[in-house]
């Protein structure tokens, strides 16, 4: 079990230093000249030497890089160009934000997405299963952009019920802010949906038809108990992975959801950085997606195999 | 793509065959009703963007300062914008935008990945796992993440939104190809091609290729839907063709602010658009995968 979780290890650290030299380069290489970038194409040239001089860019490409990312994994993440204060509390406040924003959405989206998969799978090919499964598939594929505008229309406007704004005024108790939260989260909650809805039906039906699901029913086991006892733990197995690997979805639904609802994430974090040219922010939030993204990767990974040995036992050979 | 217009030659002995396979299952494709629900909108939304402005009473960039905010009435369908801008004539118009650019994006990407996932499973070892570690740093991070960050390198512009999505797609089809390309290469036609010492490029272009098109048009229509999806965000997000320009994710940024007060026509039809295209993208690929790979 051990080898096998450093193997993991050591495959995402190798993947987020690819990805941290990917980001780097595209971020700080590819524009060019950073300190025209900033200034524009009407600055003097002396202007943008200097600006350059200051940040530190008309180093050596490798010289820049080392000192970025040896800073970087010291928590270190360099200083925003346009707020000129340290970026790295600024990125931890804002991924505090959107973790709020997408513990609502997956605390709904869960649950939601894994009875609404079994209850579909108890009925398989009846109408009831046929509505939820086009349910999940359009809700699906209609972008957060759309489903967020319906939804600020008709219960933020129309019918005045929610706020618009994902920011709750400061201070404010836990419930208000669930209030306000609770209208941002239901397009995350869409996206989502389907997916994990697709895979808790496929795994019920998969375990449902299984040998040992037969002679359970043979044996005379009353079906609560058999839904309960053999079915679920094997289902649910594949959607654990599913809602894992949903992370990457759900933080780029957050970029959008988190522009609309006005409301000071990590997605709106980075679009702030990108139309303010603030590089050094812009690297930064996008490596902390990178991080997060694995770490939840890796923690599906090793639960999948704490539940399922065969996994464990293959990886270890 | 025209299903017939594939070559078929180097199949060999499986040739007719094959051919009958393709009527078939376009037939099966002109039967299924999810098909043709999503090709009839598709269709609609292809006409707009064609005949565009030929379509609609006034200019998708005509200004009425006299007429501003307007809510849906007989003259304005669709009600007027912040500028007194027929927002019917916007929406119709903003399709040719994103019916240019998506099939452009996802075209590109499928070039590029195809040729990828041809060497990965056609050499294996070590170009193969090279290749995958960078895919799998790319696949961390979420589409519009990396679309960000390429236009934030390249520059607001139709050509860096088809560029940046052309090659965000690339890893993802390439993985799809290589596992295509793994079964094909064992099969006695490669190891005959082999043989005859026919050189690698020959060999994954001409021989390979062509008997994993399916995947690879599967991979085309689905990516399509996704193209529509990471475009129309992008845009909104001020990362794609710049205003004045009618285009459905830029209006609704544009106009998203005025909402509150009301004026909720300047945003809701440009969201219909967008929901009824990548739901009719998303049936015409649906009901293409379920033909070639029952």
């Amino acid at each position: 079990m051990a080898i096998f979780i450093l193997k993991r290890v050591g495959l995402a650290l190798i993947t987020l230093w690819i990805l941290s030299v990917i980001v780097f380069f595209v971020g700080q290489v590819l524009p060019g000249d950073p300190g025209r970038a900033i200034l524009g194409p009407l600055a003097a040239p002396s202007a943008v030497h200097a600006l350059d001089q200051t940040l530190g860019t008309n180093r050596p490409v490798l010289t820049q890089y080392w000192s970025w990312i040896s800073h970087f994994v010291r928590g270190d993440m360099g200083k925003s160009y346009s707020y000129q204060t340290a970026v790295a509390p600024l990125v931890i406040k804002a991924l505090g934000n959107s973790l709020k924003l997408a513990a609502v959405a997956f605390v709904i989206v869960v649950p939601l997405g894994i009875f609404g998969g079994v209850w579909a799978a108890l009925a398989a090919g009846k109408p009831r299963d046929r509505i939820i499964s086009v349910v999940g598939l359009s809700s699906t594929v209609i972008p957060e952009l759309v489903s967020g505008i319906v939804l600020i229309l008709v219960f933020g406007i129309a019918l005045n019920v929610l706020p618009i704004s994902a920011t709750a005024p400061p201070g404010a108790s836990i419930p208000t802010q669930l209030d306000h939260l609770i209208l941002p989260a239901i397009p995350l909650v869409l996206i989502l949906f389907g997916y994990i809805e697709q895979m808790a039906r496929a795994g019920t039906i998969e375990a449902l038809n299984s040998d040992y699901a037969r002679t359970a029913v043979l044996k005379g086991l009353p079906r609560r108990t058999l839904i309960r006892r053999h079915i679920l733990r094997n289902s649910l197995l594949p959607t654990i992975t599913v809602v894992a690997t949903q992370v990457g979805y759900l933080i780029g639904g957050l970029v959008v959801v988190e522009t609309l609802f006005r409301y000071q994430g990590i997605g709106s974090l980075i679009v702030t950085a990108a139309n303010g040219k603030d590089f050094p922010m812009l690297e930064a939030g996008i490596l902390v997606i990178g991080v997060a993204y694995m770490v939840a990767t890796l923690v599906a990974d090793i639960l999948y195999s704490l539940l399922n040995p065969r996994i464990r036992y293959q990886a270890a050979e | 793509m025209s299903i017939d217009a594939m070559p078929v030659e180097s199949a060999g002995a499986v040739k007719s065959g094959q051919y009958e396979l393709r009527g078939e299952m376009l037939r099966d494709l002109l039967r299924s009703k999810t098909f043709r629900v999503g090709a009839a909108i598709l269709l609609f939304w292809i006409i707009a963007a064609v005949l565009g402005s030929t379509l609609v009473p006034q200019g998708p960039y005509a200004q009425n300062l006299n007429a501003i905010n307007q809510a849906p009435s007989a003259a304005h369908w669709f009600g007027t914008d912040q500028l007194g801008r027929d927002m019917f004539a916007r929406v119709i118009v903003g399709a040719r935008d994103i019916l240019i650019v998506a099939p452009l994006a996802t075209l590109l990407g499928t070039v590029l990945g195809t040729a990828l996932g041809l060497m990965m499973g056609y050499f294996r070892g070590r170009t193969d796992d090279v290749i995958s570690r960078f895919v799998e740093a790319f696949l961390a991070l979420p589409v519009v993440i990396i679309g960000i960050l390429g236009v934030v390198a390249l520059g607001p512009s139709n050509g860096t939104v088809i560029a940046v999505i052309g090659v965000i797609f690339t890893p993802l089809i390439a993985r799809t190809v290589r596992s295509a390309v793994l079964l094909e290469r064992e099969l006695d036609y490669v190891a005959a091609a082999r043989l005859r010492g026919e050189g690698a490029l020959y060999i994954m272009f001409v021989e390979i290729l062509p008997n994993v098109l399916s995947p690879i048009m599967v991979e085309f229509t689905v990516r399509l839907g996704y193209a529509v999806f990471a475009i129309v965000t992008l845009t909104f997000l001020g990362f794609g063709i710049q205003p004045p320009s009618p285009n459905w994710g830029l209006d609704i940024a544009t106009n998203y602010g005025v909402v509150a007060a009301g004026y909720w026509w300047e945003v809701l039809f440009d969201a219909l658009a967008i929901a009824t295209l990548v739901v009719a993208v998303n049936l015409v690929a649906n009901s293409i995968e379920q033909v070639i790979e029952p």
